[in-house]
Parts: C-alpha cells; structure tokens; sequence
C-alpha cells in the first residue's frame, strides 16, 4: 500500500472479515500502513491516514499513536487536514494527554484566521475539549470574538465561553459585560448562545445573577415575541416557533425568578400566556409546556398559576404518548410534598400507570404512588400496589416489598390488616423482602395480642402450602412455635380454626427442618419452635426429644449448638424448661435484640417504653443459649438440684452491655425455711461507670414441694447516692 | 482538578466525571455524551462533551445493552446509573443522548430528531452506511454545526446546511490546490 487505501476501501475490507480475529488481522495491517505514512513526509495523503484511524479507534482499537499526527495536522495551513485534524483531536485527545496542550498555540492562531471556517474550527474544538490552563490562556480572544465578528462567529464563541465558564468558573466576569448586549441580537444562533451563557454565568455567580434580573423585561420581550411570531419555515417546529431557544428563556427566566418576588412578577402573565397558547399536540409543543411548568413551580407564581401547573400535569398524565405521560409524572414527584393535595387529585390516573406495559412508566408511577399513600387512602391504594406487586417487574420487586412495609406501618388502620398486608407480600414476593422484615413482623405479631391466635392458624395454613419462601417460613416456624397450643385448641374467633393433631403439626416443623429448600438459619427456627412446642403439647413430647437428640449430631455447627442446648434443656436442666420457654413478652421495636431475632442469640427484652436511656435489668430469656448467667448462681458439687435459681442479667438497651456490669455472688443458702423461719441472701454487684439510672427486674425460680415456681419482682429505683 | 483513579465498574462513574468537569459540585445541566449505535450494538458515531478515558467510554457498553434491549413502543427514557438517557430509533440507528438529571427530556427527543433531519437533508434519506462510509467527512461536521460542548449551536434548519455546503466548498479549493502541479 504505497499511499494506503481510500477510507472507503478500508471500511469495505473490514466490514468484509467474517470474524473477529480476521477483523483484528485486517486492522492490525491496515494500522501499520497508517503510521508507516505518519512518519513519512508530507504527501498529502495524512488527512485520509488519520480518518481511517478514527474509523479504526471507533470501533474499539488503540489509536492513540495519531495524537501527534493530529497535533501536525491542526497546524497545517490546508482547510481539509486542520478539519480532519481538529476532529482527531475531539476525538483522540483529552486534556488529560500531554499533547493537548501542544495544540493551544495552533488554535490561537486559528482564532484569528481569516477564514471564519478555520475560526470556526479552533472555538469548537476548544468548547468540547479545552483544558483549564488553555481556557485561560485563550479567554480574552474569545471574549473579543464575542463582541465584534460576525453571527456565525458570535454563536460559537457563545458557546466556547460556556465550556471555559464550566472549567474555570472565575473567568465568567470576563463575559458578563459581552453576554448581556448579545441579547440584542436577531440571530436565533447568537440569541440562543447568550442565553445559555447568561444561564451559566448566573448559576455560578450571585452577583451576576442579581445583575441579570434586571434583563428579565427584555427576556420576556423577546419570549412574548417568539411566542405570537407568525409561521417562521427556518425556526418553525410543528407550529412553535423556536422551541430550543423558547425552552432555553424559560429556563433563565426560572433561575432569576426564584426566590424573587418582583421578578417572578414579572413573568407570571407571560407563563400565564405560554401555558394556555402552546399546541402540545406534539413533542415540541409539549417539551415548551414542560418547561413552563416547571418555572412555574420553581419560582413564586402566584397560585391560579400553580394550579394551572398542576392541571398542566394533570392533562399530560392521561396522554396517549407514554413519554409525556412519564415526564408529567416526573414533575409530579418533585411537587408531590409542596402540593400534595394538588397531586392527591390525579391518584386515580398515576394509579392506572401502574399497569402501562413500560418499565419506566411503571417505575415513575410506584415512586408517586408511594409518595401518595396517606391514612385516608391506605386501604384501596394498598390493593393496588399488591396487585402491581404480582406482575411487577423484578428489579422493581425489592423498592415496591419496602415502599409497601413503609406504608403499612405508617398508615395501617388496624392491626389485622396490617399484619394480612404483610403477610400477602410473603406470599407474593417474599424473595425479595429486606433481611429486617422477619423480625419485624415478629415484633408486630407479638404487639397484637388478641390476634394471636387468628396469625398463628394463617401461618400454618401458609407454611403447609409452600415452604419455599424462607422469610415466610421462618416467621411461620417461630409462631408455631409460640402460639402452637392456640392451633391446636381447634377454635379460632378471626378465623375458621384448623382440625390438627400434635403429630400434624410436628410433621409440619419437621419437612422445614428435611427440606433442602430451608437455608441453616430457616432451619433454626424450625428447631426452636418444635423445641419451644415441648412446653405446649401433651402427647408427642417424646417426639420432639427424638428430633432434638438426632439434631445434636447435625453437620450444621448452628443447629447442632442449638441441639445441644435444648437437649440439656430435656435433661439436666428440664424443672427449668417451661420457665425458659414459656410465652414470649411483647417485644419493644426499639430494642437492638429485636433486630437480631432469634437467629442471633440475642437476648429479647422488656423495656419502659417512654424512658430509653434507662437501662433495665430483665431476666433472659434463654431460649437456646444456656451460659454464663447459670454458672454464677450453680453451686457446684451439690447432687441434690439447688432448689432455686435466681435468673437475674443486665440487658443494655442504648450502650453495649459492657457499660454496667453485673456480678453475682453465692447466696447465703439454698433452702429457703417455711413459714417465714428463715432467709437466703445473695449478693449482686452492679458496677454502673456511666451514672445511668437503672431499674431491674428480678425472677426468682424455686421449687416448693415438687413444684416449679417463679416470682417477678421489679426493683424501680435504687439510691441515688448508691452510684 | 483532581484526577481521581476509579474501576471501570464503579457505582460513582457519571458523579467522578461530573466532579472531573468542574471543581465544584455544580448543577450542571448539560449533555455528557451522544452516541449512535447500530442493532447489533456497533458504534458508529461517538461525541463526548466532556474529558472521559477509554476505560470509562468501554463502561457505556453497558447502557447500549439497555437501550437495544428495549421494546418498540417503549418509553424513549430510561435511567442508568445517575444519568438520564434519551434514545431514539430511526431506521437501523439507536441514537442515544446521556443528560444531567436536570434536562428536559422531551426537548432533548427533539434535539434528536433534528439532527436526524439535518443528516437526512444533506445526504438525501441517510442510511447507516452513509454514516459509516462519510462518517468523518460528514456525520461528525453536520453535528459540530448543530451541537457544541453538548448545547444546541444552531436552531436554524437552514442554517446549518448552509455553513456546510461554504465550508465544502473550502475544502474542495483546498484540494484543487494539492493536486496542482507545483513547477
């Protein structure tokens, strides 16, 4: 290739490989032929050499061994070379290469060519890729360009001074006094230059904005003009006039407006009158609209005019043309807290979005949606989001299962339907609920007491039908296990009640515990309920010993920890197993064991309700974790059982359990006499370092005649002086 | 300006770029790139208007996946990471716009549509190949007179094929001079 291919030609062969690595071969060959003819003389061939090298970079290959040529090639006196050279240099140059800098020299001189082809050149190159330290160095002739050259000049320095503004925000000063006497200008180029400029220079500069307030009349002026012009075949886009540059004043006319009284005044009965005169039959028409709306919004409009606005929106939700239809609601989301009653009054035609076939409308409707919910709606927008949830698409599943939970919380008119919403979402979408859900809806479950009973025999029936989804399982597990003799009873008020026998539901427990569809910490539950179930069945106990005793063996370091546990449960410790077992307390949401539920090992608590930053001694809940505390009050070396046992452990509720520490000393004796003859005292150090007024929950268990007893004794205040 | 090393793959792509543009974290309206692809995905013009390294151009490949993925009929929007894109389909082309959240998108459908215009009127109904086969001589000039550093330049329909033809005309003086005979 003595001269190398036409561009042409070298396009036809590489589209001609059939295969990647036959296109690699071509490139690889024609790239070589390329810089053989860089580094020859000049033989007029450099300007096809470099566009096939831009083709070739196109397409993914380096290319970057032209950037010099691209350099030599600006500087060329020949119109076609700087054109192909400058166009490399967009293309091939950042001003993050060395090289770039190199061709500043060349554009200044450029900017002074005689050729306003050549000028033309140099300010679009510099406003797409000029680095600060060439905007600098070049800013003063661009500010000249500005003032006295001709509209085809004018337009593009307007628009290169918008670039070094962006670069180098302090040089906006230099082009204020220019911009402001562009606006006198007819040429729709030049006028359209100004504004964005001004726009620019006023978004960065407090001062300039103030300045420009006072151009606000002849801004309107000019948009008035644009507005009632007659048909204009050079600016007319489906009946408006001009609507880049008519969107472009709109726009300026919204950042001097706001938080401006007398120039929003000033605008109001222009907004008034592009609002109601712009055919929005299509795009252009309505991309005007749009952005009169907007301005509307964001400045102090008076309120026919925002109510307009709203109508404005209103009117585009029910548009045939899906892309109004999601840019009304776009707007809507941004007003939907200021106005919200404004917005309130189209829910029923954001809630028909919902079921549009686009993803994007169906995002932007869940997000208004959501933003719409309140305590008056809650019950037939609720409907409408579990419907949307099960078509909705899967990357909007895990936004929809939290906006819905957040809804429901803040809004739920009672407990039942709070926990059936929660519940229909398991169902639905329980793949893709937040790792918070399970424990959350155990919290609420434990609050509503009456329901009890009615929840319990609606999980069951869940759990028996799909065991698949673990969020519903899991939660299912723990309320059999705690409300378990509630189903078996066999009556329910909420609901038709379930005829199950103790082995039913055992086998229920035991397939989650068989099932390789439960993850380990499922699974964990299912041990504890069926453990916890010891204390609420009568016939199957020996069962549930079975279960337990296979478990300890488990592979599974959790659940056989857990087996192990419970087994000494049935064993050594089995006068205490109803005790450890028994009903859960309501459980605060405030408190941090709440979170970790039972598949942390935390502890559950009981709070004051109003005083959080009162720590509160509580007995522990030992469900599966038989430690520490035990130790300190068992008396080693008795083979007779202590005849009591005094559970007593400091439970922090806003600072880590470190904060006050508990030591529990050996009580003065393990029989207490009858008949009042005697006492037992033990001794209980509390260090408390933080001063952090305490109250303390005492359960004592003893056995008195072959019974196992407690009592619960609540010690509310200690002497001050004692800390 | 600091320069700041990312992985391509980095959440915070369009915001280390947007903070590359400018030293402050302004609100910038603007149009950070347009690109035009044909079905199978190929790029056939691609115009940034601010400085972006290879590696991070490669990272758009996954918003092209987006956009050839898209149902006919759909919504001409859609979000990728904090960018807004605009596309259209004309013919075998997917033109692709990506905006600050700032814009107005309907107006940036109908920046597309008229450069579509601006190209179907110099070419005389242009295909993809006319884009391929003159894409630095023509595709690229006719958008350097319609856009620069992402704002519109020129609202005119006439205007602009108005400079192109003078500047053709400088071009072709320019090579009658080369192919003169220098004696």
């Amino acid at each position: 290739f003595p001269k190398g291919r036409s561009s042409s030609l070298m396009i036809r062969v590489i589209r001609g490989a059939r295969t990647q690595g036959e296109e690699r071969g071509v490139i690889q060959r024609e790239c070589a032929a390329i810089r053989a003819q860089f580094r020859q003389a000049d033989n007029g061939t450099r300007s096809h050499n470099l566009a096939k090298l831009l083709y070739v970079h196109m397409l993914g290959y380096p290319a970057h061994f032209g950037q010099m040529e691209c350099v030599r090639l600006i500087a060329s006196p020949r119109y076609n070379e700087k054109r192909v050279g400058y166009l490399g240099a967009m293309m091939l140059l950042d001003e993050k290469q060395d090289a770039s800098l190199l061709i500043t020299n060349s554009i200044k001189n450029d900017l002074s060519h005689s050729s306003q082809y050549v000028q033309s050149l140099a300010l679009c190159t510099l406003g797409c890729m000029g680095s600060a330290e060439m905007c600098r160095d070049l800013a003063p002739e661009i500010d000249r360009l500005l003032r006295a050259s001709n509209s085809y000049i004018k337009k593009k320095a307007a628009l290169c001074a918008v670039h070094i503004v962006r670069k180098v925000p302090e040089l906006g000063e230099l082009f204020t006094p220019a911009s402001r006497s562009l606006l006198s200008e007819k040429n729709h180029g030049v006028l359209h230059g100004a504004v964005v400029l001004i726009t620019e220079l006023c978004e960065r500069n407090p001062e300039t904005l103030e300045q420009f307030r006072k151009a606000v009349p002849e801004l309107v002026q000019i948009m008035k003009g644009l507005v009632m012009s007659g048909y204009s075949p050079e600016h007319n886009v489906a009946g408006i006039s001009d609507p880049f540059l008519q969107v472009r004043i709109l726009r300026l006319l919204r950042i001097l407006g706001r938080n401006n009284e007398t120039a929003s005044d000033a605008v109001n009965d222009l907004l008034a009158q592009v609002a109601t005169n712009t055919d929005s039959s299509k795009t252009a028409g309505s991309a005007v609209l749009y952005e009169t709306v907007l301005t509307v919004m964001d400045i102090k409009s008076e309120s026919g005019l925002r109510v307009l606005a709203v109508n404005i929106l209103g009117r585009f939700l029910l548009n045939n043309d899906r892309n109004i239809r999601y840019i009304s609601m776009t707007s809507l989301q941004k007003i939907v807290q200021t106005d919200h009653n404004a917005v309130q009054r189209h829910r029923g035609t954001i809630v028909d979005c919902l079921k549009d076939q686009d993803a994007s409308v169906k995002r932007r409707a869940l997000e208004l949606s959501l933003a719409l919910v309140s305590a008056v709606n809650i019950r037939s927008l609720m409907k409408e989001l579990l419907l949307f949830l099960s078509s909705c698409p899967p990357e909007l599943r895990a936004h929809t299962t939290s906006g819905i939970f957040n809804a429901a919380e803040r809004y739920a008119p009672s407990q039942r339907w709070h926990i059936d919403t929660i519940l229909h979402v398991l169902t639905t979408a329980g793949g893709d609920v937040r790792d918070e859900t399970v424990p959350n809806l155990i919290q609420l479950i434990t609050t509503a007491t009456e329901l009890h009973c009615y929840t319990v025999h609606k999980l069951y029936r869940a759990l028996i039908a799909d065991i698949s989804v673990q969020s519903l399982v899991q939660v299912a597990c723990w309320c059999i296990g705690e409300y378990g003799d509630l189903l078996l009873r066999g009556e329910c008020e909420e609901t038709e009640p379930v005829q199950v026998a103790e082995d039913d539901v055992l086998d229920a427990l035991e397939t989650v515990l068989q099932s390789h569809m439960s993850s380990p910490a499922t699974r964990g539950f299912a041990l504890t309920a069926t453990m916890k179930l010891s204390t609420r069945i009568t016939h199957n106990v020996d069962r549930i010993r079975s279960i337990v005793s296979i478990y300890g063996s488990c592979i599974d370091v959790e659940l056989q920890q857990r087996a192990v546990e419970y087994n000494a449960l049935f064993k050594k410790y089995d006068h205490m197993r109803a005790a450890v077992l028994e009903r859960m307390p309501v459980i605060d949401k405030s408190s941090p064991g709440h979170t970790n539920g039972e598949s942390a090992g935390g502890s559950i608590k009981e709070m004051e309700p109003t005083k959080r930053t009162q720590e509160v001694f509580s007995y522990l809940d030992m469900k599966y974790r038989l430690d520490a505390p035990l130790d300190h009050v068992t008396r080693p070396g008795k083979t007779l059982g202590p005849n009591y046992r005094l559970f007593m452990t400091f439970v922090s509720h806003s600072h880590p359990p470190q904060s006050v520490q508990l030591q529990m000393k050996a009580p003065s004796g393990d029989v207490i006499p009858a008949h009042g003859l005697g006492q037992v005292t033990q001794t209980v150090l509390l260090n408390n370092p933080n001063k952090v007024s305490l109250k303390m929950r005492v359960r004592v268990c003893y056995t008195s005649q072959d019974f196992v007893c407690q009592d619960t004794v609540q010690i509310d205040s200690f002497p001050s002086p004692a800390w | 300006m600091v320069y700041r090393e990312m992985s391509a793959l980095s959440g915070s792509l369009w915001t280390n770029i947007k903070n590359k543009r400018c030293g402050e974290l302004m609100p910038i309206r603007q149009m950070y790139f347009l690109l035009l692809l044909s079905r199978q995905g190929k790029l056939r013009l691609q115009k940034w208007f601010t400085p972006v390294t290879e590696r991070e151009k490669k990272v758009t490949r996954e918003m092209t996946l987006m956009v050839l993925a898209r149902p006919p009929h759909s919504c001409n929007f859609l979000l990728w990471r904090d960018l807004k894109i605009v596309y259209k389909r004309y013919a075998s082309l997917y033109f692709c716009c990506g905006l600050e959240d700032q814009d107005n998108e309907l107006l940036t459908l109908e920046v597309l549509q008229r450069y579509v215009e601006l190209l179907d009127k110099y070419f005389g109904n242009v295909c993809e190949l006319d884009i391929i086969f003159n894409f630095e001589k023509k595709a690229y000039f006719i958008l350097d007179e319609f856009l620069v550093g992402g704002e519109i330049l020129e609202t005119s329909k006439t205007a602009v094929g108005i400079a192109m033809e003078e500047a053709e005309t400088l071009q072709e003086t320019m090579e009658e001079y080369m192919s003169k005979p220098t004696y």
